[in-house]
């Protein structure tokens, strides 16, 4: 078979094994809305203020509420497929519509998170590797160790206290000054002004994760054999780092990037609530306030998918970067 | 034993973590001789900087003793993350058991459902899942040790892969022990090390996550916790600042320390691994 057949079979595959995680996950998230207390109807009575039995038996009749679990079921992951994930009873507003509203923003901030993160975590780790040993190793190590502990909560807030409120030099909170009315570069220079603080918040975590994986992988690339071979031909050493082992050194950093998508999620909720940024983590934590559980559960679900459609692409990207990989 | 001590000492960096943790637990142990009134009480003055009226760390706009909360606040943390790790850790072991030990289909269950669990983002998922059970000091151990198994699970279904055809299983099978006491009398004492330690590094990952959800509002709201002072004081960031840096301290400080412990019994009980790092 041709390599091309190949790769397309093997990229058949890993859509085939996606599949069932996926189905397994709204599975588990109908599982989820079943074990809450109360359903729909509930919520609706109560933002009436009053309802009759009767009354609530008809509308869940009408909402399908009185079938049995498997009917139930059958019908949630119809209206899941048709990217119906229910109502939001507080916002008056299909939950579909209220995700898509916020996603710019979150992907925005995750973007930008990853960039910063996978870029100086690989500087970084560069730079303890090559150092080994040496007082900047000591110090990139400590660095890493001390933001691998910190809650990201806190480091907003400290950055808040330091930045905003001494300093001034950055907005507090909010994504843009919507009252400025600001139009064209303005708009996206104010917007790049705002996104600093919850960047520099979000990336530390990941940052420190990146630095000591760089920094592991550069040192065990350094003691492979073709290392050896490239000093034995007389290469200065710069070149052996840069050109060599750098380039080896990468592709772990990169897989790590795509696995850590579903924590950077989780800590763009935390994020997104500190700097009042717009996005689906503020979404979220606001559906937690107005205990919006459809709202919720569908953040939920979105994000559970979006991990497992990166996990998959990053598979596809690698297994063309890295020919050793199996593909047959 | 002591070659055990003896190569824990010589790492500096555990021996300084396992000296911060003291503290913390002994913070924690203490924490009702120094301060016995309920830490949600009004202590005096609110809004005191540190070291005014009384108030070693200050007080809060409720006038609570942010010093008395911390102290508390060690127990909560240091509870929930020891608890949910063992809760975590059981799951973990008996799913990897099972999956390494049998094989098949049991092996591609468990491991099909284990991978599930790992793709869910799981401080979403302890979000959802703590707000759908209410609040309590309970459904935050649930959330932790739900969302942190999967590690385990893996972890120990290697090892059992790895152990379950050496010549000493075999001999168990030989003179007929029974399955359940191979797999925890015969192999599980043979991957304690790399248990220990994943289990170490789990309470901090624990201590964050509960951090995390007190401070979205998730806590117990009857236990005193260093995410919910961080979460209550953020309002006042620009008038009293006190309020939120301690308490953000002490967590700093104390998943520090388990960090460090837990990477010193890394090195301790796996000692052909050392020269790695």
């Amino acid at each position: 078979m041709t390599t091309a057949g190949k790769r397309a079979r093997y990229v058949l595959k890993r859509l085939a094994q996606a599949i069932p995680i996926v189905l397994a996950i709204v599975i588990l998230n109908f599982l989820l809305l079943q074990l809450a207390e109360g359903d729909a109807v509930d919520v609706l009575a109560g933002e009436a203020g009053s309802a009759t039995p009767e009354y609530m038996a008809e509308l869940r009749a009408k909402f399908g509420l009185d079938q049995p679990i498997h009917v139930q079921l059958a019908r949630y992951l119809w209206n899941v497929v048709q990217l119906d994930l229910g109502y939001s009873f507080r916002h008056e507003m299909p939950v579909s519509e209220l995700i898509v509203d916020r996603v710019f923003a979150t992907g925005l901030l995750m973007v930008a998170t990853i960039l910063l993160a996978v870029g100086f975590g690989i500087l970084l780790g560069l730079l303890a590797a090559v150092g080994l040993n040496t007082w900047r190793d000591t110090a990139i190590s400590i660095f890493a160790l001390i933001t691998y502990a910190t809650p990201l909560f806190w480091v907003g807030l400290m950055l808040i206290v330091v930045f905003s409120l001494n300093l001034g030099w950055f907005p507090t909170s909010g994504m843009e000054n919507v009252a400025m009315f600001y139009e064209g570069w303005d708009r996206v220079f104010n917007i790049a002004h705002h996104l600093v603080l919850p960047t520099i918040t979000l990336s530390l975590f990941y940052l420190a994760l990146y630095t000591r994986l760089m920094r592991a992988s550069m040192l065990e690339q350094a003691g492979q054999d073709y290392v050896t071979t490239a000093r034995a031909k007389g290469l200065t050493e710069r070149r052996i780092v840069f050109v060599h082992v750098l380039r080896n050194a990468l592709l772990p950093v990169v897989t790590m990037a795509g696995v850590q998508v579903g924590a950077l999620i989780g800590g763009s909720v935390i994020v997104e609530s500190v700097f009042a940024w717009p996005g689906l983590g503020m979404l979220a934590f606001e559906a937690l306030f107005a205990r919006d559980l459809n709202l919720l559960l569908g953040i939920f679900l979105l994000s559970a998918v979006l991990v497992v459609a990166v996990n998959l692409v990053v598979d596809i990207i690698y297994s063309m970067l890295d020919p050793r990989i199996e593909v047959g | 034993m002591t070659g055990f001590w003896g190569r824990f000492a010589r790492n500096r960096q555990a021996v300084l973590g396992l000296g911060i943790l003291a503290v913390v637990g002994l913070i924690a142990a203490t924490a009702h001789l120094f301060f016995p009134e309920d830490p949600f009480s009004l202590a005096g003055r609110s809004m005191s900087p540190p070291g005014a009226n009384g108030f070693l760390l200050g007080s809060d706009s409720l006038g609570r003793d942010v010093a008395a909360g911390i102290a508390h606040g060690a127990k909560t943390s240091l509870l929930i993350g020891l608890v949910a790790t063992i809760v975590a850790v059981c799951i973990g072991v008996i799913m990897g058991a099972l999956a390494g030990y049998y094989g098949g289909w049991i092996d591609d269950v468990l491991m099909r459902t284990t991978e599930m669990f790992q793709t869910i983002p799981s401080f979403i998922f302890a979000i959802l899942l703590v707000a759908i059970m209410k609040p309590s000091i309970e459904s935050i151990i649930i959330a932790i040790a739900v969302v942190s198994w999967p590690a385990v699970a893996r972890l120990v279904r290697g090892e059992f892969l790895s152990l379950r055809n050496r010549e000493f299983v075999q001999a168990c099978h030989t003179v007929g022990m029974s399955d359940v006491r191979i797999m925890l009398g015969e192999i599980l004492p043979n991957c304690l090390s790399p248990i220990i330690v994943i289990g170490s590094l789990m309470v901090a990952t624990a201590i964050l996550i509960e951090s995390g959800l007190a401070f979205l509002g998730l806590g117990d709201p009857n236990i005193m916790s260093w995410g919910f002072q961080i979460g209550a004081g953020r309002t006042l960031l620009r008038s009293a600042w006190w309020v939120c840096t301690f308490p953000g301290i002490a967590i700093l400080l104390t998943v520090l320390a388990i960090n460090l412990v837990g990477e010193g019994l890394n090195d301790a009980l796996n000692p052909r691994l050392r020269e790695r790092s």
